[in-house]
């Protein structure tokens, strides 16, 4: 049996290092099956947050080798094993134990944010009508798995600290769902320029890179979102076509 | 078990754990824009190749560069401010160079290989800007959001290349008037007003006012195909935005070869 060398954060509240562990592998383990093996055989007290191993609950984000990645959605034959493999937790969350950050701003953030307001039922046993098409955009929006991965490398976020200003790529894409919905009523341009801060977003794509469920963030939700915000503050001439129509 | 010692969070420029060639992309980008910014610098401010042979004119034929159509003056007018050196160009191309200015991918993409406002993914940017970061949120990015003007502008520049190409299938006789006839630079014309096409059909702003402004599109199947078709597009955007700047790029380089005589374009027919 071949063996890797994983080099993992230890610390809690922000200090802390790195502490090099050097473990057995077998082809087809993930980067969650070695922190586990680790965990099981010479840490026993390292902290990781983990639920379903499948890629879809979100829990087990860190960064592998600098990237934003799931760990178990990163098998072992994707990293370059001649090497220790750095396996640290998000930065730009508040630091908690080994690999666990405290992700609860993003829940906080998400309170903010206007909830679905649909129209009035269209049938008398109160439910909707809508075509399968008008709804495919808000429906990839919908994949996400709030991973935090791009919240995570945002730089605005990570670099320039705007956590009070901005609200993050993750609940840019969760408006852009609502606000396409087509039973939705809800207005958030106005919150989506003033207090949640669409403009800080410069449009770099880092977050739609690290999505592991590959929802293209910036092209179908964050630009769309910006052009509608145009469309209602920055195009005199499209304001007045309108007046004439 | 070794142990090193780093703080978890240290973001100085350029400081990140990646351990692929993080550096490559913006290298690239930034190369690429400089050799495209230094070529259009050159054709711009130097448009005679010999004494009284315009560089973006080929004798003999109707091709006319790009980078000067469409070619509103042959020489200075009179309101020209003298300490300028007068181009043609320099009357025309602020328009489709303030379109690739604007547009989101280019954006995106100089943010980081010119400013790097991030250099890259996870990467550490210079500490300068920290909490100072702007953004598009104000003066002066906010002017970004004018790119839907310079899509029209982009439009109206389609229609005069698609022109140009049509003139460039029409050659001068000795005695005068006009024969139909295909050169080498007739196709090579041609293919502009495509690759642009490619390029600007697939613009963000276009996509939005196509139709992905509107929350149901199923209601005129004009609307969701003009729709899909621009996604389609939209999709390859950063593909066609390089293949088509480095293409008009190469036209103003075959005409002016052709203009300074170092070749001669081939005659198909
Ligand atoms: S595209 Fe915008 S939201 Fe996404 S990572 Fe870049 S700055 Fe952040
Ligand atoms: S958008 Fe993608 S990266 Fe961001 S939280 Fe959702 S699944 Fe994770
Ligand atoms: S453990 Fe659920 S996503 Fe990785
Ligand atoms: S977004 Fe690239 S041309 Fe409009």
């Amino acid at each position: 049996m071949a063996s890797a060398t994983f080099r993992i954060w230890r610390g809690e509240r922000g200090a802390g290092k790195f502490v090099d562990y050097t473990t057995e592998f077998e082809e087809g383990m993930v980067v969650l099956d070695m922190v586990h093996k680790i965990q099981a055989n010479s840490a026993n007290d390292m902290a990781v947050r983990w639920n379903c191993k499948a890629g879809k609950c979100g829990s087990c984000s860190a960064e592998i080798n600098g990237k934003p990645k799931l760990m178990c959605m990163t098998r072992l034959n994707q990293l370059d094993l001649t090497q220790p493999v750095t396996v640290e937790p998000m930065k730009t969350f508040p630091h908690v134990k080994d690999l666990v950050t405290d992700v609860s701003w993003n829940y906080r953030v998400k309170k903010k944010i206007q909830k679905f307001t649909p129209r009035p039922a269209d049938a008398a046993d109160g439910t909707w009508r809508m075509q399968q098409a008008d709804v495919d955009r808000p429906q990839e929006f919908r994949k996400c798995i709030e991973c935090f991965l791009c919240q995570d490398v945002c730089h605005v976020l990570r670099d320039h600290d705007k956590h009070d200003e901005f609200i993050g790529p993750r609940f840019l894409i969760y408006t852009a769902q609502l606000e396409m919905h087509p039973l939705d009523t809800g207005d958030r341009l106005k919150a989506l320029k003033d207090d949640f801060n669409i403009g800080y977003c410069n449009i770099t794509k880092c977050c739609t890179k690290v999505c592991p469920e590959e929802i293209k963030i910036t092209d179908n939700a964050i630009i769309p979102l910006k052009e509608r915000i145009v469309d209602e503050y920055y195009d005199p001439l499209g304001k007045l076509f309108k007046m004439f129509k | 078990m070794a142990s090193i010692d780093v703080p978890l969070k240290d973001g100085g420029f350029g400081s990140t754990r990646r351990t692929d060639n993080w550096w490559l992309e913006p290298l690239l980008i930034f190369l690429g824009y400089a050799l495209f910014l230094g070529y259009s610098n050159y054709a711009v401010f130097t448009p005679m190749c010999g004494p009284t042979q315009p560089c973006y004119e080929v004798p003999g034929t109707n091709y006319l560069s790009p980078m000067y159509s469409p070619l509103l003056f042959t020489s200075a007018p009179s309101w020209w401010p003298g300490f300028i050196p007068f181009s043609a160009a320099m009357l025309i191309l602020w328009a489709p160079a303030g379109f690739r200015f604007t547009c989101y991918y280019y954006r995106g993409a100089y943010y980081k290989g010119f400013w790097a406002d991030p250099l890259s993914c996870a990467v550490g940017e210079p500490g300068f800007r920290g909490k100072n970061y702007r953004g598009e949120r104000k003066f002066p990015l906010i002017m970004q959001n004018i790119h839907r003007y310079f899509l029209y502008l982009a439009i109206v520049f389609i229609v005069l290349l698609t022109w140009d190409a049509w003139r460039a299938l029409w050659f001068p006789v000795a005695g005068g008037g006009e024969v139909f006839g295909i050169g080498l630079g007739t196709l090579i014309m041609i293919g502009n007003p495509i690759l642009l096409g490619l390029y600007a059909f697939g613009c963000h702003s276009f996509r939005h006012l196509i139709g992905g402004r509107k929350d149901v599109m199923s209601g005129s199947s004009v609307t969701k195909s003009c729709y899909d078709c621009v996604s389609h597009l939209n999709k390859n955007h950063m593909k066609w935005a390089w293949i088509s700047m480095f293409y008009v790029g190469g036209v103003d380089l075959y005409i002016r070869l052709c203009a300074a005589g170092t070749i001669t374009d081939l005659r198909i027919l």
